[in-house]
């Protein structure tokens, strides 16, 4: 386990569910992504408030039959990847956002 | 466009989900294009609480990409408003403008509100013939100010040049004009009836000469040959096809509530100030009709040697009489491309006849519809990316 991570949903995005997957667009670039049902309850539980570690272990570990370490490595290599492209805010400190605008702070 | 979004389309297909809107705020304008298929009158537009509130509806049903078009968008007053809780529901929102009204302070406050792209209606590269499609003096130089400062903002800006017989050959000097402004460019060759069902703006249609150039272009059709290749007739997966997205992942609301499958289809098929928007999407027997179409239902398109590569619009042939019928003005479009005409436009050309004309107005009194009313991936956590 590595120490907590704050994930939040950046506000330079356009966001849809379409079944159990997600449709992300990265505002910055027009770049389309798209999360599958485990990504996709990661990035719903992205409040910025609740620690990445805390989002595995209460909305995936308890919904997926996966180990939790295996679970959060996983889902630590989503939000970084995702952070990449802008689309997530990654922070060792609580975050605080809202979708619906544009926002280059990652 | 890219797999992906194909993919994507494929599903939302699949779950019967309305994933693009045009959503027309308003049809008043402060320009009055030769060629418009709008009248500019308020006849009772909705109110901001009322958009506010489809907004959410449409959001609710899984609408993602988001088209907010007039009319002049920046007529409204509330226009901001509306475009911030869009981008609040986190749309994939897209603009279509004039952008006379745009000055520094709006193309701020769009590109801060992470708007996708905006789209602006530019006729020629010449100041005297745009303004005089848009018979608004001054136009031409206030237009290209509003896509300089979008531009400046970082904003993907599209300047859509619809060509008629003002401007047919201006086509060139607008690729350049987007070029220098760091904009992108589309052409459409088509001016479509006007949504009451008159026709007499089709007059301004380019002629079959002025087509066969745009279509012979290399610059804009990309692989010539390819695209202007003659038809092979339709095979049996063809003759399956759907005509297009609208109503079946794609629909449009007016200013006034009414829903229907396209912009370019007429086809009332409810008010969301009657029904729930979700409850006229799936339940609405318009869209419903509108669904069961495939080019097997075409009696003429499906014996048609064009008809699996024909472009033809299912609004188009709605508004000529009947959605499964030929789109004429797409049989135009066929001819110049290839040089082999369809058998509806022999039938025309051997006795030229305006088609009838339906008694289409813009504000429907629609009866209510009354409706009829998760496994762990492989991999477990994937995104996956393209550009759209």
């Amino acid at each position: 386990m590595t120490n907590n991570q704050y994930v939040a949903r950046s506000k330079a995005i356009a966001a849809r569910a379409l079944g159990d997957e997600t449709m992300v667009m990265s505002a910055r670039n027009s770049t389309l992504f798209t999360l599958d049902e485990v990504a996709s309850v990661i990035w719903a539980a992205a409040d910025g408030v609740t620690p990445l570690q805390e989002i595995v272990r209460r909305q995936v570990c308890s919904r997926f039959d996966v180990a939790p370490d295996i679970a959060l490595q996983d889902a630590e290599a989503l939000v970084a990847n995702l952070a990449e492209h802008g689309i997530m805010l990654v922070s060792d400190q609580p975050l605080e956002t809202a979708a619906g605008a544009r926002t280059d702070a990652r | 466009m890219s797999s992906l979004v194909l993919e994507m389309a494929a599903k939302a297909l699949r779950l019967n989900v309305p994933l693009s809107v045009q959503l027309d705020l308003t049809y008043r304008c402060n320009e009055r294009c030769i060629h418009c298929y709008l009248d500019h009158d308020d006849h009772g537009e909705m109110n901001t609480a009322e958009i506010l509130d489809l907004l959410e509806q449409m959001a609710a049903a899984g609408v993602f990409y988001l088209t907010i078009s007039g009319g002049e968008i920046f007529m409204r007053r509330d226009f901001f408003e509306i475009l911030e809780r869009a981008r609040q529901l986190t749309f994939c929102v897209k603009l279509k403008t004039n952008a006379v009204l745009i000055r520094e302070k709006e193309a701020r406050r769009i590109g801060e509100l992470g708007v996708e792209s905006v789209q602006i209606s530019v006729y020629s590269h010449l100041p005297e013939v745009h303004d005089a499609i848009t018979k608004m003096p001054g136009s031409f130089r206030q237009t290209i100010e509003g896509v300089r400062l979008l531009v400046q903002e970082g904003l993907s800006v599209t300047l859509a040049n619809v060509l008629m017989v003002q401007n047919s050959g201006d086509y060139h000097g607008v690729r350049v004009l987007a070029k220098e402004l760091g904009a992108k460019y589309t052409v459409d060759p088509t001016i479509t009836p006007m949504m009451d069902g008159d026709r007499s703006i089709l007059n301004l249609n380019i002629d079959q000469s002025a087509l066969q150039g745009v279509f012979r272009d290399g610059t804009l059709v990309g692989n010539v040959e390819e695209f202007c290749a003659p038809p092979s007739g339709p095979d049996a997966e063809a003759l399956d096809m759907l005509p297009c997205s609208a109503g079946h992942t794609a629909c449009y609301v007016s200013p006034y509530g009414d829903v229907y499958p396209c912009v370019q289809f007429p086809l009332p098929s409810g008010n969301v100030r009657q029904t729930k928007f979700i409850d006229i999407w799936r339940d609405s027997p318009q869209l419903n009709e509108v669904r069961t179409i495939t080019l097997r239902d075409m009696p003429s398109c499906s014996q048609c040697t064009h008809g699996g590569s024909c472009t033809r619009c299912p609004g188009l042939a709605f508004m000529e009489g009947n959605m499964r019928g030929p789109s004429s003005q797409d049989c135009e479009k066929s001819f110049a491309r290839t040089g082999i005409p369809s058998e509806n436009y022999k039938k025309r050309h051997a006795s030229p006849h305006s088609p009838a004309t339906l008694n289409l107005v813009q504000i429907q009194g629609v009866q209510p519809v009354q409706p009829v009313h998760s496994g762990i991936p492989g991999k477990l956590i994937e995104g996956r990316a393209a550009t759209a």
